[in-house]
């Protein structure tokens, strides 16, 4: 186990792949010779060459597309967008052609091919730079999405995307390329479907993924050491197909459940989780399941207004208080 | 070409616009539905196109007009008629239908319906064939107004950037659905917006087969001996509406009845008859004994077809 930072573990695993199988190449905006935004594929460039670490032209519908057709005859294109908000731009070629052509085929042709984006609100990027779009990308029949919360998943998941046959969207977060963590020494795949417990507890479920992972956490440390309160956080890091199982073992056994997320509410992870809930242990609730989540505005640039507008563990810790009537 | 060349594709491409209207009678009687959008009037395209390439070895792409590229990649024409009925046997199981016609072992790389859409999958083939180092190259076949997305811009400007072994085609028909070229595009003459670029094109007479092969080879050997992208335009026309329900208001008569007299399966035919190769009763018969085999062999099949099970419905969705 080495403690890395998550842009390393990217790093770490684009190079293993890349070393293992020839067939793996990496593409986006300024990922080449200066390295990537956040670093993701640094060194690759010197190490691999221009035929198989791409700098893009600012094309995103073209060359996310042309990603797509290459995995059609088995090259592994790692598709990096710089910053989800740009994803709009090539959502077209990732949902009509990669999400849809072996249903469409009838299982003659696949789009062996990931996208990576840096999603999530960094400091003041305003509104065209600040979106969370996890909901949009989990709707989509076809379409694998994955969100890693910390180094491990991030190096894990990446080397599992790459050798999925299915497309794969993982969703990153600006603020977290520089989170530490371990992460194994020896090659390590992480599931691509399932959901982890980052913490156990009895009394409450705290769902999170990505970075309000890490709100869940803090919120249950405060509600352990304060409140008395334990809470049990499950870590959904695939967020298509979600962990329908996972979120009823848990629920069955907490009876309250919190769904923390950085996106807006109207529809989204949130949102899916309620219905999982009612569908699969309505009967298991003490109380009604409460989602944490972001106001429905364009992300402000004023850093009061921005603040305001993104929930954080304090949101979360005052969701359980009130599910126990404590607030 | 040689002359039994020649004779071959006139039978072929008689039974491309005979299966096109018996599909069009199957629209009528609510056998196929959806969207249906049919190719009589553009057979010398695909077929003088596909007769310089390799069909099988070559990755060939399209839009939504896509049943005859598929058949002259080497689809089973029952299979396409049995997708169009949505049947199990169909090429894409039932789950494509007209405008998503697949067959991937002749390299038939389907059809799609977002106009432009192909453009960066066929450079995207074409990046994994240079990567590969094969001698097949990619051909993607779309439409003048597909010419009016971004995608065709950006997807140039990277095929030529990496002198990736595309050959476009464009099949100007003259019309996007009901929108005149000169009324959509400010610059009519497609060949010449690909200049800009740096890529080679050239612009030809799409009714007359030896012209669209003899240039459609020069593209193809152009592209084969890696020399990058190559642009071919074939001046055309699409004899009926865009799709099913079009009453053609927006062109005359007159036009229509002047592209007639091009027909590109009579000028074929006439040219036999004239080297004394056929004769009209031969062709007659041809004509005759195509629909034969349209009735009996594939609207046969794709009548008995069993539909797909409903229990099925989620197969081919992730792997
Ligand atoms: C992205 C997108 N926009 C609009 C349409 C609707 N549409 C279908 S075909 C078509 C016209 C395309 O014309 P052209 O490219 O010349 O091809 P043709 O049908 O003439 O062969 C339009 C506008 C679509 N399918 N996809
Ligand atoms: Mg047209």
């Amino acid at each position: 186990m080495a403690e890395i930072m998550y842009w390393e573990a990217l790093q770490r695993a684009h190079d293993e792949e890349m070393a293992r199988d020839p067939l793996v190449i990496c593409m986006g905006e300024d990922i080449g010779v200066a390295g990537g935004t956040y670093k993701a594929t640094k060194g690759l460039y010197e190490k691999y060459g221009d035929k198989r670490v791409i700098d893009t032209p600012i094309s995103e519908g073209g060359y996310t597309g042309l990603g797509i057709g290459a995995s059609f005859l088995g090259i592994r294109p790692v598709i990096e967008i710089m910053s989800v908000n740009f994803a709009w731009l090539a959502m077209d070629q990732m949902f009509n052609s990669a999400a849809k052509v072996r249903y469409m085929s009838g299982g003659q042709l696949t789009a062996p091919c990931v996208f990576r984006a840096a999603g999530g609100a960094a400091h003041q990027l305003g509104a065209q730079h600040s979106a969370r779009m996890e909901k949009v990308f989990m709707g989509i029949a076809g379409l694998r999405v994955v969100t890693p919360s910390n180094p491990k998943q991030a190096y894990g998941l990446l080397k599992a995307a790459i050798r999925s046959d299915d497309p794969v969207f993982i969703n990153e977060h600006e603020l977290m390329y520089n989170m530490k963590g371990d992460v194994p020494d020896s090659e390590y795949l992480h599931p691509l479907e399932g959901s982890e417990i980052a913490r156990a507890g009895s009394d409450v479920t705290l769902f999170g993924y990505n970075i309000s992972v890490h709100w869940c956490l803090q919120a249950a440390e405060i509600l352990h050491s304060q409140h008395n309160i334990s809470a049990e956080v499950v870590d959904l890091y695939a967020l298509s197909p979600l962990d329908r199982e996972g979120i009823r073992k848990s629920v069955s056994k907490t009876h309250r459940a919190v769904i923390a997320e950085e996106d807006e509410a109207p529809v989204g992870v949130g949102a899916e989780v309620i219905a999982i809930i009612n569908e699969e242990c309505f009967f298991e609730l003490d109380a009604a399941p409460v989602r944490v989540h972001s106001a429905l505005v364009p992300q402000p640039y004023n850093h009061t207004l921005e603040k305001a507008a993104i929930p954080d563990h304090t949101d979360v810790v005052r969701a359980v208080l009130k599910l126990f009537g404590k607030a | 070409m040689t002359l039994d060349d020649k004779k071959r594709v006139l039978r072929e491409m008689v039974l491309h616009r005979r299966f096109e209207e018996r599909c069009y009678q199957a629209y009528i009687e609510r056998k196929i539905g959806g969207f249906l959008h049919l190719y009589p009037g553009q057979e010398a395209c695909c077929n003088g196109v596909m007769e310089a390439a390799r069909p099988s070895h070559d990755y060939v792409i399209t839009g939504y007009r896509d049943h005859i590229h598929a058949i002259k990649c080497g689809a089973d024409p029952k299979a396409v008629m049995a997708e169009l009925y949505g049947k199990a046997t169909g090429c894409s199981k039932g789950r494509g239908g007209s405008m998503h016609i697949f067959d991937v072992a002749h390299r038939f790389m389907g059809g799609y319906a977002l106009v432009g859409g192909p453009f960066p999958l066929a450079a995207g083939m074409a990046k994994a064939i240079q990567m590969k180092g094969g001698d097949e190259i990619a051909i993607c076949f779309l439409g003048d107004a597909a010419n009016n997305q971004g995608v065709f811009h950006e997807t140039l400007n990277m095929s030529k950037l990496w002198n990736l072994p595309v050959l476009f085609v464009c099949e100007n028909n003259l019309y996007g659905i009901g929108t005149a070229l000169d009324r959509s595009t400010a610059v009519h003459d497609q060949y010449k917006r690909v200049c800009a670029y740096g890529i080679e094109s050239a612009q030809c007479d799409g009714q007359d087969i030896d012209i669209v092969y003899e240039h459609a080879k020069t593209a193809i050997d152009y592209v084969r001996s890696g020399k990058g992208p190559y642009f071919l335009e074939l001046m055309t026309y699409r004899y009926r509406g865009h799709s099913m329900s079009d009453s053609r208001a927006y062109r005359s008569r007159e036009e229509e009845e002047h592209w007639k007299l091009r027909d590109p399966i009579n000028i074929l035919r006439d040219r036999l008859i004239a080297a004394g190769e056929l004769t009209l009763e031969d062709f007659q018969q041809m004509e005759r004994d195509t629909d034969t085999f349209i009735e009996q062999d594939i609207i046969a099949f794709a009548e008995a077809s069993p539909e797909p099970d409903v229990s099925e419905l989620e197969h081919f969705v992730l792997a």
